[in-house]
């Protein structure tokens, strides 16, 4: 066990857990930040996925030692109130069903953005290809990833 | 549709003003013999033991609140019960606010499961809204001392029509309460609807954007404990010892602790749980046959030839319709088991004190956990507490409350607050799942094409009854055998999304599809012939629409162009489960010599729309569920283990594999009769039959990807 001091959505936070904790858990079990999603813990279905120095990261394969000063944003830090274009165009495209796998389409898609603000579907299904939703709603997130392009 | 609703006189309770003012309108919610709504007072709410069990209340601010009782899974119903409320009450949408209650022992129907919340609610949602809306205007006519006649409701104000006086629910509240329960109130004819059938977003929205705690895998409790549990991994197998000192020793673990066939891990955080549960050492034991998927499919055939099979339905002689063929057609379809795979794994808190129970998680069907919980702790069911959290996806899986009986045992034991999660692994191996079933359809046509017998023998494991009896084409067939053999299996099996018909619609329609063909016909005017007949001359008992079904199947057919395309292949499906009816086409073309969905069209008869987003929403969702399955997943097994334990094996379907779709409801005024899985089972029949059109080559077994024209690149 030891401390570890972490840079989250702009604050300084520590929590003492072992070196190969999966951020994942820290945010969740200790910091408690629970809008970042368990869902198979493989890296294989993207509802963990986070921003690490804005890079879209799968949270439950990274481990605490890794982050160092690392800047992570989780989607509780993504924008202020809530407002991020994603967030706006999530919530006017009506995409969520039961929505737990949401917070992770919008992070990865909030790093998309930030690389590429005007991307092409193709581009759009490459990146968000990785996300799995169970309910079905990937027309939606799809054309939710295009309308807050066009709004950036 | 009936405009008239009646309130039951005994169900009334006169009250007196509640805390901070306002109308509280108390209703048996899912109450048999009356859907009456009743005014609440404070002391009656305190008493507890009034005939209510859920309420709509109006603030003086003017804030209208309204308890969604059934398990939110994604179906919306969080967003569409009120929307019904609203419409009568001709409330400010904008006013609403949801509340999901928890599990109360006055609900009779508080699940979530067989596509019924909004067809069970339907009119006593409406009537809670009308009865309020009455009671408005008259204390509004009260007020200016006119008649109740000339005022009208809109948009949460009550206005004098003569004199263009004005007030606002939120100013009116008070006073409605004092008014008298009226015993009949006038709903509202449909063509008056203006929140009812248009597009309403979801009003937990926001909560799911900005990642509020919303789902039981979230919920903390100050003191609680994490836990897993170590599992069979084998069905048939038996726990016979283990060593968990290694386990305790780790840190962050608090205890190792054992029951019936679980080892469980109990510690201070999840990770911590996770890495000690690896260290466990383990024995079991045979309690039974270890069964493979190799068994299985040898098993399915012997069963299909040899197998005791219990009749479900015969109409005519078959025999004699067989013999007397001008031609027979056979075909078999087989699937495979697949998980539920809810995003959000299986979780429960439990805290079992001295003094009771207290429940929180995601849960289809709470009162079935609660009761179960009560049974096995032999604590009565009014010392348990129940709070539903928002549910990541259930599928059926969450009607089954193993988790939570589990968290109860294990709280029990440990004597502490405790969270028990699975994890995703857990949850593909430990079952349940869609059972794996097998089809022997057999057809017999006259000389000129007519279907003169029709057999259908279902071979399932686990499966109950895996035929739908009394489906299409039952009914439109003068000699028809179906029968059924069911293999019990230590491999545990639930309802899946659709059960049965997620698989056998596929079956069925694909073999109507090769019937159509043998017979030379087309195959949407085939089915239509069908129900012709079926209405003309009906075959013993009939228990679907045949007017809702003629419907869907020639909209569907109008919308997609059936038969005037030239540049796709086709294919048509349609089927009735639940209530509702829907029929699809799939469109399939050919790229790099395989077989491309490109676009599915479908048409649903729910009845009315509520939400129509929301309908979409489920429509779409239902078919990418479907296709996906259809498409690629399934779980093998060896010696009674799982081959596939998580998403590197067990393959969902992606972004990029979703082809397009275009949604369109029948709009005939019936009440609406449910859209939470009938859009699923006539997915795979449309996209095989299209894939059949284009290639030539009948898929029989799923997941189709396995099959031949998926590994040809001619």
């Amino acid at each position: 066990m030891a401390i570890y001091k972490l840079q989250v959505n702009g604050k300084t936070l520590q929590a003492d857990v072992e070196a190969d904790t999966p951020l994942l858990w820290v945010l969740r079990d200790h910091l408690g930040l629970v809008g970042t999603k368990y869902g198979c813990g493989i890296a294989q279905c993207g509802s963990c996925t986070v921003h690490v120095n804005g890079s879209a990261t799968r949270s439950c394969v990274y481990p605490v030692s890794a982050v160092g000063t690392s800047q992570v944003i989780t989607i509780e830090g993504l924008s202020e109130k809530g407002d991020h274009p994603l967030q706006q165009a999530w919530d006017e495209i009506d995409v969520a069903q039961c929505g737990y796998c949401q917070a992770g389409q919008i992070m990865t898609a909030a790093a998309l953005l930030k690389q590429n603000p005007k991307p092409s579907m193709d581009e759009i299904e490459v990146t968000m290809n990785g996300n799995i939703c169970r309910c079905g709603a990937y027309h939606r997130i799809r054309d939710a990833v295009k309308l807050a392009s066009s709004k950036i | 549709m009936t405009n008239k609703t009646t309130n039951s006189r005994r169900d009334f309770l006169k009250m007196t003003a509640i805390t901070g003012g306002g109308l509280v309108l108390g209703f048996n919610w899912f109450s048999a013999e009356a859907n009456a709504p009743v005014v609440i007072s404070n002391s009656a709410m305190a008493a507890g033991n009034i005939g209510f069990n859920s309420y709509l209340s109006i603030a003086t601010d003017g804030t209208v609140t309204i308890m969604s009782p059934n398990p939110e899974l994604g179906q919306n119903i969080i967003t569409s019960f009120p929307m019904v409320v609203a419409e009568e009450l001709e409330a400010d949408w904008k006013k609403v606010k949801v509340l999901q209650a928890n599990l109360d022992n006055k609900f009779d129907r508080q699940l979530t499961g067989g596509s019924g919340a909004v067809p069970h609610s339907w009119k006593l949602l409406r009537n809670a809204g009308a009865t309020a809306k009455f009671m408005l205007i008259e204390a509004a006519a009260k007020v200016w001392s006119v008649p109740s006649s000339e005022c009208t409701a809109a948009n949460s104000f009550v206005t004098h029509s003569k004199t263009g006086k004005k007030l606002s629910y939120g100013e009116l509240a008070e006073a409605a309460s004092r008014i008298p329960v009226p015993s009949t109130v006038k709903l509202k004819d449909r063509k008056d609807f203006k929140l009812i059938g248009k597009s309403v977003r979801n009003v937990e929205n926001r909560k799911i954007v900005t990642g509020q705690p919303l789902f039981g895998l979230d919920f903390y409790r100050e003191g609680m404990v994490y836990a897993m549990i170590q599992r069979p991994e084998q069905f048939g197998m038996k726990l016979k010892s283990f060593d968990g000192s290694i386990a305790k020793s780790m840190p962050g673990i608090i205890d190792v602790v054992s029951f019936k066939n679980n080892v469980a891990v109990v510690g201070k955080s999840t990770w911590q749980v996770l890495k000690a549960r690896k260290m466990l050492k383990i024995e079991y034991e045979k309690e039974f046959d270890l069964e493979s998927t190799e068994d299985h499919d040898k098993l399915f055939l012997n069963l299909m030839d040899n197998g005791q099979a219990t009749v479900r339905r015969k109409d005519g002689d078959v025999d004699t319709a067989f013999k007397n063929a001008a031609k027979v057609i056979k075909g078999e379809y087989q699937c495979p088991f697949i998980s539920h795979s809810p995003m959000e794994p299986m979780n429960f808190f439990a805290h079992v004190r001295p003094d009771g129970v207290e429940l929180v998680g995601p849960t289809q069907t709470p009162a079935r956990a609660r009761a179960e919980v009560s049974q096995l702790l032999k604590v009565p069911e009014d010392k348990i507490t129940l709070q539903l959290t928002r549910l990541g996806g259930g599928f059926g899986r969450r009607l089954k409350n193993d988790f939570a009986t589990e968290a109860a045992e294990l709280s029990s034991i440990i004597k502490a607050p405790v969270k028990l999660i699975w994890s995703k692994e857990d949850d593909m191996t430990a079952g349940t799942y869609r059972p794996a079933c097998r089809y022997r359809f057999e057809a017999a046509l006259d000389a000129s094409g007519n279907l003169t017998g029709y057999k259908l023998r279902g071979v399932g494991i686990n499966s109950g009854n895996p035929t739908r009896e009394h489906n299409f084409p039952s009914g439109a067939v003068d000699n028809l055998l179906i029968d059924s053999v069911e293999h019990k299996s230590p491999i545990t099996t639930g309802a899946w999304r659709a059960p049965i018909t997620n698989f056998l619609a596929f079956a069925e329609q694909a073999f109507i599809d090769e019937v159509a063909q043998a017979a030379g016909k087309d195959p949407v005017q085939f089915r239509l012939d069908l129900l012709a007949k079926a209405k003309k001359s009906p075959v013993g008992d009939i228990r679907y629409d045949i007017s809702r079904m003629e419907g869907v199947i020639k909209m569907a057919a109008e919308k997609s162009g059936w038969g005037k395309k030239k540049d796709v292949s086709q294919g048509f499906s349609v089927y009735f489960s639940h209530a509702s009816y829907v029929a699809q086409v799939a469109d399939v073309i050919m790229r790099n010599g395989l077989p491309v969905v490109k676009k599915i069209y479908a048409v649903s008869d729910c009845g009315q729309v509520v939400s129509m987003n929301g309908a979409s929403h489920q429509v779409m969702g239902g078919i990418v569920d479907g296709l996906g399955h259809a498409m690629y997943s399934k779980l093998s097994f060896r010696d009674g283990a799982a081959d596939q334990n998580n998403y590197n094996t067990y393959r969902l379907i992606k972004m990029k594999e979703v082809p397009e779709i275009e949604t369109h409801f029948v709009d005939n005024g019936i009440d609406p009769t449910g859209l939470g899985e009938p859009a699923l089972p006539p997915t795979g029949g449309a996209v095989a039959n299209a894939i059949f059109k284009a290639t030539g080559k009948r898929l029989r077994n799923q997941p189709f990807i396995e099959e031949d024209v998926f590994k040809t690149v001619s």
